[in-house]
């Protein structure tokens, strides 16, 4: 057991420092995007074009006293940051970065993503009830209500593709969407038809690429791919859906009483999710590692980009598609923050009880009916 | 839940097509980020035809050229002064501090051709206190009291905000006003001695 544990804080500190990794250019990406589109200059002096500067700001974080209001609930204020990170980062254990590297392959892997990131939601009622500060009450209320409903939209979502693949395993979903399908245990004998219709009788399997990948299997995933993108802005806060943070009516919402390393948490956690449901979306719906390019008839431009399971050339093109597909979607996050307007509370409602919902659930309707057309 | 009507077209299409004109407006100004403004004066020709690119200016690095008439630092061209106090007088705000010797030898001449009889023992601005309002280069009679184009001068200390322009050290001046007093005892007693030889010549 103690060599277990040692082992346990090794993957999180790697882990960590992976996040960090990724997370630290996605916070200057989203400086200097605005900045852009803003026609500013954003970050320019803390190294070249201001390269260095999340990295100060996480410096300067660390450097700040940690200011505990004196009539907050101490222990609930203190340990909040930690709850809400540990939910997020939590969730990065059964993510699959590429066909052999994979922190825990957990056969529930989907069901326990959905229920470990609801624990955020603890977490943030934690922050905003033990700041004592109407504002950050106001942002934490908000903030729970916005991701309990809109956990409904995204999960229905994620269950259309779950119905689809037949799997709770981020893994075995991953290996669905390529070439490298048959070498996943228990997918050996299976086969990939185009648009999933066993009908058509063109068989993808060997041909890879975008044919595969789920959003064009069943193509009125794209559907559910919008859902739960759209879902997964709110739950992580996100304008347009920033209500819980709303700077114009609530200052700073649920962490306008955190100050020094424990607003770095909290900030780091908002953008390790941001990075997470992008990872959760690409696995999903868009091929998660696997190359977008097909084989074309003697062009193998899918067996080019995949590389081999096991070796060195998998885990690289693995690891390059899976983050170039988030990062792409990261900007599209960030595109929408600096484009759209927040939306109202009672629209945030109607979208997601009137609009999302309803929807959602005939997709995951339809997705029964395609699954029968699969096999 | 009753909504309030409202005059915009809530069809799918139309919010659609509304979002991606909006996403596409901000990819585009995304795309043109590697376009500047250029830091042209108003009157350039390009001044109002510039609608791509970032308007941000690295300040200390870049800055919008400031008119030629512009009204921001005096500077004073202490070898031209003829120290006539009149841009002390003219001053609205008092911040101009004038202190002169009279000259006991020829001093030379200003770049115009003026003759300098008097020595700027103290010749202080106060910009702190200046209005900017440029009287004092107006009645400046030499033209040796001039607006420059600095206008970023901030100092920590409000006292280096006063601008010292003699070109005299005060011992130097202290000499000048000894010798200048010396110059007038000489001629008191001069001109004592020459009433006493009058009266005397009349006596007798």
């Amino acid at each position: 057991m103690p060599q277990n544990y040692r082992f346990f804080m090794l993957a999180v500190i790697l882990c960590i420092f992976f996040l960090l990794m990724v997370v630290v250019p996605v916070v200057y990406a989203e400086r200097k995007v605005a900045a852009f589109m803003q026609d500013r200059l954003g970050p320019t002096e803390a190294g070249p074009h201001g390269i260095l500067q999340p990295l100060l700001d996480v410096l300067k974080l660390l450097e700040k006293e940690d200011i505990i209001p004196a009539n907050a609930d101490k222990k609930l204020f203190a340990y909040a940051p930690v709850v809400i990170f540990a939910a997020v980062l939590a969730g990065f254990a059964v993510i699959p970065i590429s066909p052999n590297i994979i922190s825990s392959g957990a056969y529930l892997g989907v069901f326990y993503l959905l229920a470990i990131i609801s624990l955020d939601i603890i977490g943030l009622l934690m922050a905003g009830w033990g700041s004592n500060n109407k504002y950050a009450v106001l942002g934490a209320m908000r903030s729970v209500g916005q991701i309990v409903s809109y956990e409904i939209p995204a999960g229905l979502a994620v269950l259309s593709v779950v119905m689809i693949c037949q799997s709770l395993d981020f893994q075995e979903i991953s290996f669905q969407q390529g070439i490298l399908m048959n070498q996943f245990a228990g997918l050996e004998n299976e086969t990939n038809y185009l648009f999933g219709l066993k009908a058509l009788g063109i068989d993808v399997t060997n041909i890879g690429g975008i044919t595969t990948w789920n959003i064009v299997r069943m193509p009125f995933l794209f559907i559910g791919f919008v859902i739960y993108f759209i879902s997964s802005l709110a739950e992580c806060n996100r304008a347009p859906f920033d209500i819980p943070e709303a700077e114009s009516e609530l200052v700073a919402g649920f962490h306008i009483e955190y100050s020094g390393f424990r607003f770095g948490a909290l900030f780091l956690a908002e953008y390790s999710l941001m990075v997470l449901v992008s990872l959760v979306a690409v696995i999903l719906f868009l091929g998660s590692w696997n190359t977008p390019l097909p084989n074309m008839g003697t062009v193998t431009f899918a067996n080019w980009t995949t590389g081999k399971v096991g070796a060195w050339s998998g885990n690289l093109w693995g690891i390059f598609w899976l983050l170039s597909k988030t990062l792409l979607l990261l900007y599209t996050q960030i595109w929408i923050r600096w484009t759209y307007p927040r939306l109202r509370v009672d629209q945030l409602m109607h979208l997601c009880w009137k609009v999302f919902t309803p929807i959602a659930l005939a997709l995951v309707l339809l997705s029964g009916i395609w699954r029968l057309l699969m096999i | 839940m009753a909504y309030i009507s409202n005059k915009y077209n809530n069809s799918f299409g139309s919010v659609v097509s509304a979002l991606t004109k909006g996403m596409k407006l901000t990819l585009k100004h995304f795309f043109n980020a590697g376009k500047r403004h250029e830091a042209t004066y108003v009157n350039d020709k390009n001044y109002f035809n510039q609608t791509e690119g970032l308007v941000t200016l690295t300040y200390p690095y870049e800055a919008i050229p400031v008119p030629e008439i512009g009204r921001y630092r005096l500077h004073n061209e202490i070898d031209d002064c003829i120290v006539c106090d009149l841009c002390a007088k003219i001053c609205p705000v008092n911040c101009i501090e004038i202190e002169s010797i009279k000259a006991t030898e020829d001093i030379g001449l200003t770049s115009d051709g003026t003759k300098k009889r008097l020595y700027a023992a103290t010749f202080n601005i106060d910009l702190a206190k200046c209005c900017y309002c440029g009287l004092c280069t107006t009645v400046c009679p030499t033209d040796c009291l001039t607006m420059t184009k600095v206008y970023d001068f901030p100092e920590t200390d409000v006292k280096n905000m006063i601008y010292h322009f003699t070109d005299l050290s005060p011992e130097q001046a202290q000499e000048k006003k000894q010798k200048f007093e010396k110059q007038q005892e000489e001629l008191t007693a001069a001109k004592a001695a020459a009433i006493r030889a009058k009266q005397n010549e009349k006596k007798s």
